[in-house]
């Protein structure tokens, strides 16, 4: 149905990729952000994209989070579609107040549809220290009226990205630094997009169901290609979507399984591993035939020091010794 | 004001009209404030009691096609852009047919089919998002323009200064209006800022700013005439601090004893009404036969809409799960 691309395009190009064929398929697009303009952004993702698109289509501004996010937000209300990029996720607290209390309330509350992206670059592994490598998707996981996508292979950057600008709703894109040039793969020449709202099941597995998203779907999927040499077969959803959420894929993979372990880089308290781990005791009560379990980050700031961070980050080990431990029951 | 450049610059029409939204105002507020006190009305009330120049002024000097982003004491704004005191009161009294079905209450008015922004709590939020109304209008080369109003008190707010900074970088169409009343709450300004004008805050943002009589509508609707052109024609933004005295209390729970009384009877005498009915006998524009029918028919409006507000549905509970999300039919084309 599709042809290939010859060549394989990394995560953080398929990001590019998704805003330059946006940007030219509608000129209601626009990017705003720090040092997005000549400069190309902290990250080089819109490298070039001034020269193309002009100085207002690619609009650098002072260092003002909550002011760009609200004029994005304003922009949005008057018919634009415009994509901000938080130069690191850390700095969306600056911006908090505009994203739950105006962007998320102002269609339920007025009708105003607020069509916008913020992406955010998050997640740790990458030395970044407490102010560069934080994971704040539960921050705004429990603000009714925003989306939230994160994902974790450059076909779903690319579509979710793609998917998230044409939503009518404001969309948090949680993009994963450690993912920008770790992984590759050859993506469709034709448009696409991943609809918002979908899990995937990356690995169909019997034993054990693993629910996560971003950067950690790739340590599930290592860790399962370990445990199948002892027979333990892991089932990996990878949500793509936090917010809405796809219960029916979570639950369907659950009910089959009959086991469940929660997989984030966030801090394990109050993360999204423990609303999923709530909702299977409410909805899969029944089905289950061991404790619901989680790896997570412990409740602590992302630290600097090397040794500090690898003990922080979730590991592959983590997961080979919770799926053992469930595998007794 | 000068009543030479009144009569010069303002039509005769237009003056009448002001003062027939000032009266409304008044009238619908002190409605409202009514209602409150005989326990039909749940939550807070904010009037723009004593300040109803301002929004009135501001609001009278726009176009059609053009957008406010108001704050809590703009009521003639609302009713200008077409807000109807029916559903003002429907709003107030948590209707449905009030313009947010519920959802929101007292003056969190919104509605873009008529040019209004809604209004947050969190004081100047909504200054970025005019910026960036403003910002839309000038990449798609439209001559329209935002006009976004706060207190004394949203000038301390960090979105203020970056509303204005972003604003003045890119030449943005917005005029920034300061609705200095003296109180933040209970706060007097000299404990709000360390500098005596809120004007003096645009310097930083190398903005032109002035101070106007906040109770004078002769005097705000032409400053915001003077800033709008400024907008329009790609100079950017304008501030304007309009000065007044909040006459009542922060909400109509307030008593506001923190207020010393000589400071109220000294702004009662500049009452914005009292102006407006002075200066409409002086140029002659407005026997008191027509200064009275105007009172009359903004009383019939105000109980037309009384009547509206208290014959409409409440929502159901149920609806509490509409609209979280917005469908694509719902985007500002």
């Amino acid at each position: 149905m599709t042809t290939a691309t010859a060549q394989e395009v990394t995560y953080l190009e398929a990001i590019s990729q998704a805003l330059d064929e946006e940007m030219a398929r509608d000129e209601r697009v626009f990017l705003l952000g720090e040092d997005i303009g000549p400069y190309g952004g902290a990250f080089r993702i819109t490298e070039g994209f001034q020269k193309k698109y002009g100085e207002w289509r690619v609009l650098d501004t002072p260092l003002s989070e909550s002011g760009f996010v609200g004029a994005a937000i304003g922009a949005a209300m008057m018919g634009m579609r415009p994509v901000v990029e938080m130069q690191f996720a850390d700095f969306i607290s600056c911006a908090f107040d505009q994203i739950t209390e105006v962007a998320a309330k102002n269609h339920y509350r007025w009708g105003a549809a607020v069509p916008m992206v913020i992406r955010a670059p998050f997640g740790g592994g990458v030395h970044g220290g407490p102010f560069h490598s934080e994971c704040p998707e539960g921050w705004f996981f429990h603000s009714p009226g925003l989306k939230i996508v994160a994902p974790s292979t450059p076909y779903d950057a690319k579509g979710l990205l793609k998917a998230a600008i044409r939503d009518p709703n404001p969309v948090i894109y949680f993009e994963h630094k450690f993912l920008y040039r770790r992984v590759k793969a050859v993506l469709p020449q034709e448009d696409f997009i991943v609809p918002i709202g979908k899990a995937e099941v990356k690995r169909t597995g019997d034993d054990i169901t693993v629910v996560t998203y971003g950067a950690t779907v790739h340590l599930a999927l290592e860790a399962a290609e370990l445990l199948a040499k002892e027979g333990i077969d892991l089932e990996i959803v990878d949500l793509r979507t936090l917010i809405p959420l796809d219960k029916d894929t979570i639950f369907a993979s659950v009910r089959k399984t009959s086991k469940a372990i929660m997989l984030h880089e966030d801090n394990k308290t109050g993360g999204i591993g423990a609303e999923i781990a709530a909702l299977l005791a409410e909805e899969c009560f029944d089905c289950l035939d061991g404790p619901i379990l989680r790896i997570a980050a412990p409740d602590t700031p992302v630290p600097f020091s090397t040794p500090l961070e690898e003990y922080f980050l979730p590991k592959v080990g983590d997961i080979v010794a919770a799926a053992r431990k469930l595998a007794a029951y | 004001m000068d009543l030479a450049v009144v009569a010069k610059e303002i039509k005769k029409d237009d003056l009448l009209q002001m003062y027939y939204y000032l009266r409304l105002t008044r009238t619908l507020e002190e409605r409202i404030t009514a209602l409150y006190r005989q326990g039909r009305i749940m939550g807070g009330v904010y009037t723009s009691h004593g300040m109803e120049a301002i929004a009135v002024g501001y609001a009278s000097a726009l176009e059609r096609d053009d957008i406010i982003a108001p704050y809590h004491r703009d009521m003639g704004a609302f009713l200008i852009r077409g807000i109807t005191p029916g559903e003002v009161i429907a709003q107030y009294l948590g209707k449905r047919t009030g313009p947010t079905r519920g959802k929101d209450g007292n003056v969190h008015i919104g509605d873009l089919k008529r040019g209004v922004i809604g209004f947050v709590s969190h004081l100047a939020d909504n200054l970025p998002v005019a910026t960036g109304a403003a910002l839309a209008f000038k990449m798609r080369g439209e001559s329209r323009v935002v006009i976004t109003n706060t207190g004394d008190g949203g000038t301390s707010r960090g979105d203020f200064h970056e509303a204005l900074n972003f604003a003045s970088v890119r030449k943005l169409p917005v005029v920034f209006f300061c609705n200095n009343n003296q109180y933040a709450y209970s706060t007097p300004l000299h404990l709000q800022m360390a500098i005596r004008d809120v004007v003096e805050r645009a310097k930083a943002y190398a903005m032109p700013g002035e101070i106007v009589d906040g109770n004078d509508v002769a005097e705000v609707y032409l400053a915001a005439k003077r800033a709008i052109q400024r907008a329009r024609s790609g100079e950017g933004p304008t501030f304007i601090e309009a000065k007044t005295m909040r006459m009542h209390g922060h909400s109509e729970h307030d008593s506001a004893k923190y207020v010393p009384r000589e400071l109220l009877e000294e702004w009662k005498k500049k009452d914005p009404i009292m102006k407006a009915e002075q200066m409409l006998n002086q140029l002659g524009y407005g026997d008191e036969a027509t200064l009275k029918e105007i009172e009359e028919r903004v009383k019939k409006e105000v109980e037309a809409g009384v009547e509206f507000a208290e014959q409409s549905p409440l929502p159901e509970g149920r609806e509490v799960l509409d609209g979280v999300f917005a469908t694509e039919d719902e985007v500002q084309p």
